[in-house]
């Protein structure tokens, strides 16, 4: 039930976005609709659903409620690789920079885990704090090989992850994150097991290692092609996934398809926001997803805490 | 059937267990007793196949380690003692992965009428809805239990099952067990720290030492006043009570 809603409000949304824009619609409908506006609406939607989702894959693979993509030095380690291709060749095409920072976030990812494998933090919540220092000691390397090679405005805009330059021929790599989403929902069960520990998934037959490579494969993927077409959007896999788990459990297979909806319903409202704030300028997408994010992260704490009481 | 061939685990120099070979006929119930460090848990793990260790272990004539993870997921199944489970799930739905190696995604009728009799067996089906993290320490660990019945290998092995919970809860899971290897025919064994368990319930006892193996015989034949004084190095006066012998270690 609560799916259809979710579906309804996606649409309406989804065409909220679409007839939003500074040219009104006339005799270059068409154009624009083709070249612009839809590139835009389709990105943001696959965008908000895939991370959403890497966000709720990445929480069960860490068995950490707070661990994401961005909180676990997976979009830092995606960053240093995009930044590498550019100094090493700077033509390098979508896919070339895609695969590089995609290897970059994969293997970093899985030093993160190795990481917080050996030092055994006691507090839950001192996980993703070593994941943000790790991946801002990460990030600092990135800035640094920026400086010496005049790329920090580059590094810049990355950072700010916006949909404004999403045009016709730029974003289709984003496409790529459907068979991803996919593979996530076949192997939904599998992540919940993963998240029980490695001695319940054997004795039930799961493969944990292959089954951890799967999910961190899923994760880098979807990191590196949203931070290669539109940049760094915090927030989204961390508050989408918590407030479905805090009212319907973590049982992935049951709330994929509300993880992704919601995703895609957030994103859409964020962008929808960052277009009438200034109209007819524009904020950042990852301005408006902080804000609402970090508004909304407060209110699922205090709900946490109501719940337990 | 299970068969050990000279299981050894070893952390750095000292080995946990120390060249342990023995075997384990159907449709009996097992329970490993033993001082603490005495290599019960690893040897359970050892067969369980969440540790590697030298030696080898046989399911049926067949090595463990040479069966596809899910059959023999269909086969055996492996509660460990301390499993805090963090995530988010209700007690039917940890129960209902219990039929992940059958169904690997969506639960059958037959899955459901299985679940729903693994919880009613576990005295949990007023709280079938709870999420685990509501629950308390003894409530959760019968959701496990629930879990590795509504598994429903034909062994199984438990670790423990009795921690954290209550005189009653304790009598119905082990009469429970009991049920089913005489009327299932499953192959059950168990670790217990409780000796009186063991000795009113299992058909055999494995006594473990230092690693080492000190008896594996039918249960009258180790629970003796000789043979606990080797175990446990302490006298331990034994007395009979419907039939039964009791261990009387408490002054």
């Amino acid at each position: 039930m609560h799916r259809y809603i979710l579906l309804t409000l996606v649409v309406i949304f989804s065409l909220a976005s679409l007839s939003l824009g500074v040219i009104s619609f006339e005799e270059t409908t068409m154009h624009i609709l083709v070249q612009s506006r839809l590139p835009r609406t389709i990105s943001i939607l696959i965008s908000g659903m895939s991370l959403a989702t890497a966000g709720a894959i990445m929480q069960l693979l860490t068995s950490n409620r707070f661990v994401t993509p961005t909180t676990g030095s997976t979009t830092e380690w995606a960053k240093l690789g995009l930044l590498i291709i550019l100094i090493w060749t700077p033509q390098a095409s979508v896919v070339t920079k895609t695969l590089f920072s995609f290897a970059f976030g994969f293997a970093g990812t899985i030093s993160f885990l190795f990481i917080i494998k050996r030092i055994k933090l006691k507090e839950a919540t001192l996980v993703p704090l070593v994941g943000i220092i790790y991946g801002n000691i990460i990030a600092s390397i990135a800035t640094y090989l920026g400086y010496q090679h005049d790329l920090i405005q580059s590094i810049q805009s990355w950072t700010q992850g916006t949909f404004a330059l999403i045009l016709k021929g730029r974003y289709e790599v984003l496409y790529l994150s459907i068979p991803c989403l996919i593979v996530a929902m076949l192997y939904a069960n599998r992540f919940t097991l993963i998240s029980m520990g490695r001695e319940i998934s054997i004795s039930l037959g799961v493969r944990y290692q292959a089954t951890l490579y799967v999910g961190l494969l899923i994760v880098s993927t979807i990191s590196a092609l949203v931070l290669v077409t539109v940049g760094v959007i915090p927030f989204i896999g961390l508050v989408v996934p918590n407030m479905v788990t805090l009212y319907r459990g973590e049982n992935l297979e049951q709330n994929i398809t509300t993880i992704a909806l919601l995703g895609g319903l957030f994103l859409l409202a964020c962008d929808i926001i960052s277009r009438l704030v200034l109209h007819p300028f524009e904020i950042p997408i990852s301005v408006t997803a902080s804000i609402i994010g970090c508004l909304l992260f407060i209110l699922l704490i205090v709900g946490r805490r109501r719940h337990a009481a | 059937m299970i068969t050990i061939n000279h299981a050894t685990k070893r952390y750095g120099s000292r080995s946990v267990v120390n060249d342990v070979s023995l075997s384990i006929g159907e449709g009996t119930l097992t329970t490993l007793i033993g001082a603490n460090g005495a290599g019960k848990s690893t040897l359970l793990s050892l067969v369980g196949r969440l540790l590697e260790g030298e030696g080898e272990f046989l399911l049926e004539g067949k090595r463990i380690d040479r069966y596809p993870s899910t059959e023999l997921a269909k086969r055996l199944s492996m509660l460990r003692q301390s499993n805090h489970i963090t995530v988010r799930l209700t007690v039917a739905e940890l129960v209902g992965f219990g039929r992940f190696p059958y169904s690997r995604s969506r639960l059958t009728a037959a899955d459901r009428r299985i679940v729903s009799e693994a919880i009613e067996a576990m005295d949990l089906t007023n709280l079938s809805g709870k999420y685990l993290d509501q629950l308390s320490g003894g409530e959760r660990q019968r959701a496990s239990i629930a879990m590795i019945i509504a598994q429903d290998t034909k062994y199984i092995l438990l670790d423990e099952p009795l921690n954290n919970l209550d005189m009653a809860h304790s009598v119905h899971i082990m009469k429970l067990l009991r049920t089913l290897v005489d009327e299932r025919g499953k192959t059950v064994i168990l670790v217990l720290h409780d000796i009186n368990f063991a000795s009113c319930y299992s058909d055999a006892i494995i006594a473990m030492k230092d690693g080492t193996l000190v008896y594996h015989a039918p249960t009258d034949d180790v629970i003796t006043p000789d043979a606990l004084q080797q175990i446990y190095g302490m006298e331990i006066p034994v007395c009979e009570h419907r039939g039964r012998r009791f261990c009387l270690y408490h002054l």
